[in-house]
């Protein structure tokens, strides 16, 4: 039965749990980054309440949370096994596959899976071809899962956008592929700040770099010209320079109406 | 007629009419009545404040299972691993008493918050390790519903450590010891390190060892709120106030040898108030000594230390408070943004703070210069003389640089050998230390609070053991010498 607590507790802004109630989106927005409205509010200050006035919606809350980063762990487990029986590009393309990412090995066509979340079975043949290009918008890599994407040692471009467990510590992790990554993108994902982009200076074979839309970023324009000085050949994508600069009274765009000079 | 609910029955008086009353009617002061009333059932539901019995709620509960003095990242890392590993939920009763709640002298806050694994006995690295798998999962481990996720602000730019020529052989054994564990450290040549780090000048260096994961530095203080907030969530007493007292008893009792010790157990702790006389005696089982840099004064109340010297009894705590400086400067031409920790062959150490061409560092003083650790006053021409020139040495951009800011902190100093202490003492045996990690507490706070639990709980260590870190290394007089400290 409910249990009425009387105490005297904070309640403070969610982002972790609501999304709980959003059924399986829920773990993407533990970024934080998203902004709520109107409605969601109401149903979020609802649950606050009710999480600190009831021990029960608190614990069940707690289990929910646990429950979504068990399921998250369960995608990220190591295929040590698979990497035995096929060998490493195999093992890291069906890792990536799974997550529903897309791969495409060299002098192949891309391997995407369909919307059941079905791919072929025949790069399981390929055993000594590597994997040049991964495509892992979406997905849900966290750090214990990049053991198995670090075992495509011969990447070339690597995409990690919008992914909502990938931040600072994942990226501090990308240097064993330094001999061979030239295309890194990491945009919009909610978590990487530029103490993570701090660690890319290892891949020095970078050509082209994407950080646009990284929330986490607390400076952008300051942060493109500090890693384009760390990266000196690489091309940084993403933010412009101007961004954050403000236009002078003086430099007001002309009204196109006035007379231009007689 | 009306029945009024009051906590003390009038007796008769409740239904005589009082003088001044109009027969047979209510004009009675209704609205005031009503709100008497109001009060009186407030004040006796439960939940809120009794107005019967004097106000306690600054004073910390009478009985408690284990008492931890001190609550600074040890003390409160301490206390979370004690109610995570307890069998059964509400199992233990745990009370951390803390001095000053402005953690205005604690080390915690005062400090720089890195983490290295780059050291030569294998217990520091393994605790290392884990820390930095726990700084890595904090929101798993501090999760509180309704709170937001913690961020800890965390660098994840390594270590460099520099070694000249004499100091090169111990750094190449000391990274195959990292290696072994499991710590990701690679030896760098001068050349290698010129490449890499072209704002480096090389003079002097034979080697260095640079960290390349979970290595870095992060914000103390988040830690510090995240442990506090979770642990309050899990029903942790916290109180404000100063161990003063501990009551215990003796025992003779005889060894195998037929020797006669003197064992002691604390029953009792008194914590008085701040501000007052009023004292509060807290009966406990165990009590934890996490007082950082003020340690010494709590083993000597309880006792530890009072006897002949050369004898178990009369082996005090070694530990120390050592004043550290830490000078903020801003460098434009400065290193850039992949600049990791660099600590000099000096022992000078610098690293980047924000985006914005700041650097904070600092250097440990030698023994003769030891600055008086009275209070927390910066010594500016401590960076004039002796760190400023080592750091242009080093980096010649820093030729040209602004000091900003500078503050001071304490370092639990272990002046045996500068490791930490953990674990119950032999003679008093209820109190169990979790300190004197000499500078690199921080980073070792979640292994040693769980080291901590399990040998309370367990009564061995279970995971990292920790044993050449107990108390007895003192009488016994082995040291178990870290060579890697800053």
């Amino acid at each position: 039965m409910w249990d009425l607590v009387l105490g005297d507790r904070r309640i403070n802004s969610l982002r972790l749990v609501a999304p709980m109630w959003n059924g399986t989106r829920g773990i993407h927005r533990l970024g934080g980054a998203v902004v709520p409205e109107g409605n969601q509010k109401k149903e979020r200050t609802m649950l606050q309440f009710l999480t600190n006035h009831f021990y029960d919606v608190e614990a069940l809350r707690g289990y929910l949370l646990q429950r979504e980063m068990s399921k998250v762990h369960m995608k990220n487990r190591s295929f040590t096994w698979l990497e035995e029986q096929h060998g490493p590009y195999s093992a890291g393309a069906f890792f990536i596959l799974k997550q529903g990412g897309a791969v495409k090995f060299r002098d192949k066509e891309w391997i995407r899976p369909d919307k059941y979340g079905h791919f072929s079975p025949e790069f399981w043949n390929f055993r000594e071809v590597p994997v040049e290009a991964v495509d892992a918008s979406d997905c849900e890599i966290n750090y214990e899962g990049l053991d198995n994407l670090l075992l495509l040692k011969e990447l070339q471009s690597l995409s990690l956008q919008r992914c909502p467990h990938v931040d600072d510590w994942c990226l501090s992790r990308l240097y064993p592929l330094a001999d061979s990554l030239q295309e890194l993108s990491l945009a919009g994902c909610p978590r990487v700040s530029e103490r993570g982009l701090a660690c890319l200076h290892h891949l020095q074979n970078l050509r082209r770099l994407d950080i646009s839309d990284l929330p986490a970023v607390s400076n952008p324009g300051l942060t493109q010209i500090l890693v384009e000085e760390m990266l000196p050949n690489c091309k940084v994508v993403g933010v412009d320079w101007a961004e954050g600069l403000k236009l002078g009274p003086e430099e007001q765009p002309q009204d196109t109406a006035s007379p231009a000079l007689a | 007629m009306i029945r009024r609910v009051l906590p003390h029955g009038l007796g008769r008086g409740l239904l005589t009419r009082r003088p001044g009353t109009r027969r047979g009617g209510f004009s009675l002061d209704w609205d005031g009545k009503v709100s008497e009333i109001k009060k009186k059932i407030k004040s006796i539901l439960p939940g809120t404040s009794c107005d019967l019995l004097p106000d306690t709620s600054h004073l910390p509960p009478e009985h408690s299972d284990v008492v931890i003095v001190g609550g600074g990242v040890l003390g409160l890392s301490v206390a979370y691993w004690l109610k995570k590993l307890e069998s059964r939920r509400g199992g233990i009763r745990v009370l951390v008493v803390e001095r000053d709640y402005t953690y205005s002298q604690a080390s915690t806050g005062l400090s720089v918050g890195g983490i290295c694994q780059q050291f030569s006995l294998p217990e520091n690295i393994q605790l290392s390790l884990f820390s930095a798998s726990f700084l890595r999962n904090i929101n798993e481990y501090l999760a509180v519903t309704n709170a937001p996720p913690l961020d800890l602000q965390f660098n994840p730019s390594g270590y460099l450590l520099l070694a000249s020529e004499k100091d090169a052989a111990a750094m190449e054994s000391n990274v195959k010891v990292q290696k072994q564990e499991g710590a990701k450290v690679c030896l760098m040549s001068p050349d290698q390190l010129r490449n890499k780090f072209p704002w480096i000048s090389t003079e002097g260096v034979a080697l260095a060892s640079y960290g390349m994961e979970n290595e870095g530095w992060f914000d103390p203080w988040c830690l510090l709120q995240g442990l506090r907030q979770k642990v309050e969530s899990m029903g942790v007493f916290f109180c404000q106030g100063e161990v003063t007292r501990f009551v215990s008893s003796s025992q003779r009792m005889l060894t195998t040898d037929d020797e006669m010790v003197i064992l002691k157990r604390i029953h009792e702790v008194h914590v008085k108030m701040d501000h007052s006389l009023e004292y509060q005696p807290v009966e406990c089982s165990i009590v934890i000594n996490a007082a950082g840099a003020w340690s010494a004064q709590i083993a000597a109340l309880a006792g530890i230390g009072k006897g002949p010297p050369g004898t178990l009894q009369g082996t005090k705590l070694p530990v120390e408070p050592r004043k550290r400086y830490v000078y903020v400067w801003h460098c434009p031409q400065g290193p850039g943004l992949e600049t990791p920790l660099v600590a000099d062959t000096s022992g000078a150490y610098f690293r980047r703070e924000g985006l914005g061409s700041n650097y904070l560092g600092g250097r440990s003083p030698i023994e003769e210069e030891e600055p008086d650790p009275e209070n927390l006053e910066v010594d500016h021409d401590f960076f004039q003389e002796k760190v400023w020139p080592h750091l242009a040495l080093r980096v010649p951009a820093f030729e040209t640089l602004k000091v900003q800011t500078a503050w001071a902190g304490y370092y639990d100093y272990n002046t045996f050998d500068q490791n930490g202490v953990v674990g119950p003492h032999p003679l008093v045996v209820n109190m169990y230390f979790a300190t004197g990690f000499s500078g690199h507490g921080l980073q070792q706070a979640p292994g040693v609070g769980r080291a901590v639990a399990e040998m309370i709980l367990e009564g061995s260590f279970q995971t990292i053991d920790l044993s050449p870190f107990l108390f007895n290394r003192f009488y016994l007089g082995e040291k178990t010498q870290e060579n890697n400290t800053m």
